[in-house]
């Protein structure tokens, strides 16, 4: 009898959670889809597409954040990685610059990934004292100026290939510079190369910087995402630096293709839109269909994470790591998985947004907009729950996209009685812009302070 | 001769901007480790604190030059330093009495008030922007330089130049008295002791009476203070930006934890180790070898460690280094794991 008492209780509980749930995203996505009455469908689905991605952004986060305890703040750099496996699947080698310094630098590369490795060996096998920290001084200089040496010449080489337009390895895509945009498709392959790169660098960080109290890491990770930025700027053989790549392919169709086929304009007409409206309406579809297939994956894979003993174990050391360890978990081992794993699924976001943006430029990425805007989204929608991590990617990107011209209209309205010319107004309306971060902060801020389990709370 | 113009391009590239550098951070890395020492948590806010401070500085700065009101030789934003600060410790108490009290009277875990830090410095972030722009500002006036690299040329008779900035000598020259001030105020007054006890045992001071809402004030003031006095020399020296101002939190608090979080000693330490780490290993030494090396040898190229674009790396890979081998610090502060 109690135990039916029981059982009835949770299930209404259940659907009184599933009923919240749906309020909750209905909500979100009313809001989302009524903007586009004043902004029009083109943005409505680029704010879905990019809602996509921040979801995505946020799972990775939730899981390390969430389900672990640990504190990175360095997810633009794992983003930013995932953009340069877009460009490194994506564009066509550049003729000759591999033959040009291309071995050198890989030669380079593994001198310098020895000398590491050599450090590390020489710190492990020695007893302490001074010489040891003799060897190691000797094996990293004379290391890094080996390093040097080789990796210098030969970017020099490779920068010097046509360096107007390319200037750069390029990638990996088998199409020659006219038709590598024909190998669309094999984008798809770079999103999980972009999570594997970041998960690689990822394993570099970990091995280092876990194990830290978490602020520490939260500072060391910090760190790490600005040197990976610095990387992608500086390092032009690679990435073009701040010439930035443009024409990266994409695995859906061109808008002039579809305008040109005669199949494609008879459907839109047939629907009512015009050619050119119809074909940039498509391939944000499209898009948007790719996003949702990677995102319901990731969904049901951190779902399945989060209910199976392993996720127990997580929440278990995440809530007394001491009792954890004493009932014979590896608890280092754990982080380190758990923190490879949240960051390639940022890895594979950022792919997948370079993809979209069909460039990378390494200048924009921000730490206010890749790092902590996805701090905002997971703790909004609620540290430990994946659901809640989607609903709050698509509602903080939707706020963020919209409080600028929000906030431009309100003050236009409040500075309405003032002249024209007034230099307040004027100030006032040109700032505008700057509101959406002091929004965010304010939001992060009510949310931790009076709801801090966010809108969707960890069962 | 070759040696002294050899010694006189390291000062003039290396050890006088170095030192100005690192008196900035030192005083910025006070800052975090007060806020870590008292208040128990890692304030990601500090950066975007400095540059509110800084703001009000300049505004008052530029209100003071359009009526004419100046410093003789130094800059007028000296003058207006003591408005920056007020302004800023009026900001701070608000953001504690609005913010922090509530986790502290709940004795939240330090993690919680860094994430909720990190909502104070969007929030101070999106202040500074929305007031005065994001752009590159600059509020130096009076005289740039005490003795200029031709004055110095045509006085020494050598070839190389040293230039020594006003905003350079202002740095150091408030830097010692701020940090005197500090450590007076710290170890001699009461309020100040009453600080360190506070740091030391929270519980034993609770116990002989300290009153702790008045302590986390103190700090808060003097903080705020400090992070005045940092951006307004960062920006004097060098320029005001807003995202520059948070990029700085990393160095600060690579000073902060390599002189041993909690210790003021440790963190004016930090800020010269970072300092001189970072212009050394990023500056060009071929000026300085041509000096040194004889013919034959000269170095051909530029011998730079790596780019200045790499300047982060350099307090990020000490940061790392001190916190794996030498959690306390250099001078013991609270330990680190």
């Amino acid at each position: 009898m109690t135990d039916t008492v029981k059982n009835s209780a949770t299930a209404d509980a259940v659907k009184r959670d599933t009923l919240k749930n749906t309020v909750l995203f209905a909500v979100v996505f009313g809001l989302i889809i009524g903007s586009g009455f004043f902004t029009g469908w083109n943005n409505v689905l680029f704010t879905i597409n990019m809602g996509l991605i921040s979801a995505i952004m946020a799972l990775g986060v939730n899981l390390q954040w969430g389900f672990a305890g640990l504190f990175n703040v360095g997810v633009m750099g794992f983003v930013a990685l995932g953009g340069l496996a877009a460009v490194l699947i994506g564009m066509p080698a550049t003729p000759g610059a591999f033959a040009a310094g291309g071995t050198g630098v890989l030669v380079a590369l593994a001198l310098g990934a020895g000398t590491m490795v050599a450090a590390v060996l020489t710190y492990r096998r020695m007893a302490p004292g001074r010489n040891r920290s003799l060897a190691l001084m000797a094996i990293l200089i004379v290391g890094f100026f080996v390093f040097r040496g080789f990796l210098d010449p030969n970017v020099a080489l490779i920068e010097d290939v046509n360096p107007a337009a390319t200037g750069y390895l390029g990638g990996l895509n088998p199409g020659s510079e006219e038709t590598y945009r024909d190998n669309g498709l094999i984008m798809l392959l770079a999103w999980p190369v972009g999570g594997v790169l970041a998960a690689g660098a990822a394993w570099l960080i970990g091995k280092a910087a876990l194990g830290l109290r978490s602020d520490y890491l939260a500072i060391a990770t910090l760190g790490i995402a600005e040197i990976i930025i610095a990387v992608l700027k500086n390092e032009d053989w690679l990435t073009r630096g701040v010439k930035n790549v443009v024409g990266i392919p994409r695995p859906v169709p061109y808008e002039l293709d579809l305008q040109n086929s005669a199949q494609f304009v008879e459907r839109a007409a047939a629907m009512g839109f015009d050619p050119v409206e119809g074909s940039t309406l498509w391939v944000k579809v499209l898009y948007a269909a790719l996003f949702a297939i990677v995102l319901g994956i990731i969904f049901w894979l951190s779902q399945r994470a989060l209910n199976s003993p392993w996720g127990r174990m997580l929440r278990a050391i995440r809530d007394n790591e001491v009792a954890a360890e004493a009932m014979g978990k590896d608890v280092t081992a754990r982080h380190l998985q758990v923190f490879i794993l949240g960051s390639a699924i940022c890895g594979v976001a950022g792919a997948m947004m370079t993809t979209l943006d069909s460039q990378l430029t390494p200048g924009t990425y921000q730490p206010l907009r890749f790092t902590f805007l996805v701090w905002v989204m997971v703790i909004v929608g609620g540290s430990g729950s994946n659901l809640g991590a989607i609903l709050g990617g698509f509602l903080i990107w939707f706020l963020w996209t919209t409080v600028e011209p929000l906030g431009k209209f309100v003050l236009e309205y409040a500075t309405s009685g003032m002249a024209e010319d007034n230099w307040l107004r004027l100030h006032l309306i040109d700032s505008a812009a700057q509101m959406r971060l002091m929004t965010m902060g304010i939001i992060m801020i009510l949310v931790l302070r009076f709801s801090p389990r966010g809108l969707i709370p960890e069962k | 001769m070759d040696f002294l113009n050899a010694i006189v391009a390291l000062c003039n590239f290396v050890l006088i901007p170095g030192i100005a550098y690192g008196s900035q951070l030192a005083i910025g890395a006070l800052g975090v480790t007060l806020v870590y020492g008292i208040l128990r948590f890692s304030n990601f806010a500090h950066g975007d604190t400095m540059a509110f401070g800084t703001m009000v500085t300049i505004l008052v700065t530029w209100w003071m030059q359009s009526v004419g009101i100046s410093l003789g030789p130094l800059p007028t934003a000296l003058l207006a330093l003591p408005f920056g600060i007020l302004g800023c410790i009026v900001l701070v108490l608000i953001t504690d009495r609005a913010v922090y009290r509530f986790y502290r009277v709940q004795k939240a875990k330090p993690v919680i008030l860094v994430i909720v830090s990190m909502g104070v410095m969007f929030v101070m972030n999106g202040i500074v922007r929305f007031i005065i722009g994001p752009d590159d500002q600059s509020f130096s006036d009076g005289p740039r330089f005490i003795i200029s690299a031709r004055d110095f040329k045509t006085l020494t008779g050598l070839d190389e130049g040293m230039s020594i900035k006003t905003t350079q000598v202002i740095t150091v020259v408030t830097a010692i008295i701020v940090v005197a001030l500090l450590f007076w105020f710290l170890n001699r007054t009461r309020a100040g002791k009453s600080m360190r006890a506070y740091s030391d045992n929270e519980d034993l001071a609770l116990l002989s009476g300290i009153n702790p809402e008045r302590v986390v004030m103190l700090t808060w003031i003097i903080v705020a203070a400090l992070a005045t006095i940092a951006g307004t020399l960062y920006g004097l020296d060098k320029s005001f930006k807003p995202f520059t101002y948070f990029q700085l939190l990393l160095p600060i608090f690579a000073a902060a934890v390599v002189g041993g979080i909690g210790s003021p000693l440790g963190a004016i330490a930090g800020g010269f180790v970072i300092a001189f780490s970072e212009v050394t290993i990023t500056y060009a030494w071929k000026k300085v070898l041509v000096y040194l090396m004889p013919e034959p040898l000269e170095p051909s190229s530029l011998v730079q460690l790596i780019s200045t674009d790499y300047k982060f790396a350099v307090s990020f890979v000490i940061l790392l280094i001190v916190l794996l081998f030498k959690p306390t610090g250099l001078f013991k502060g609270q330990s680190t794991t």
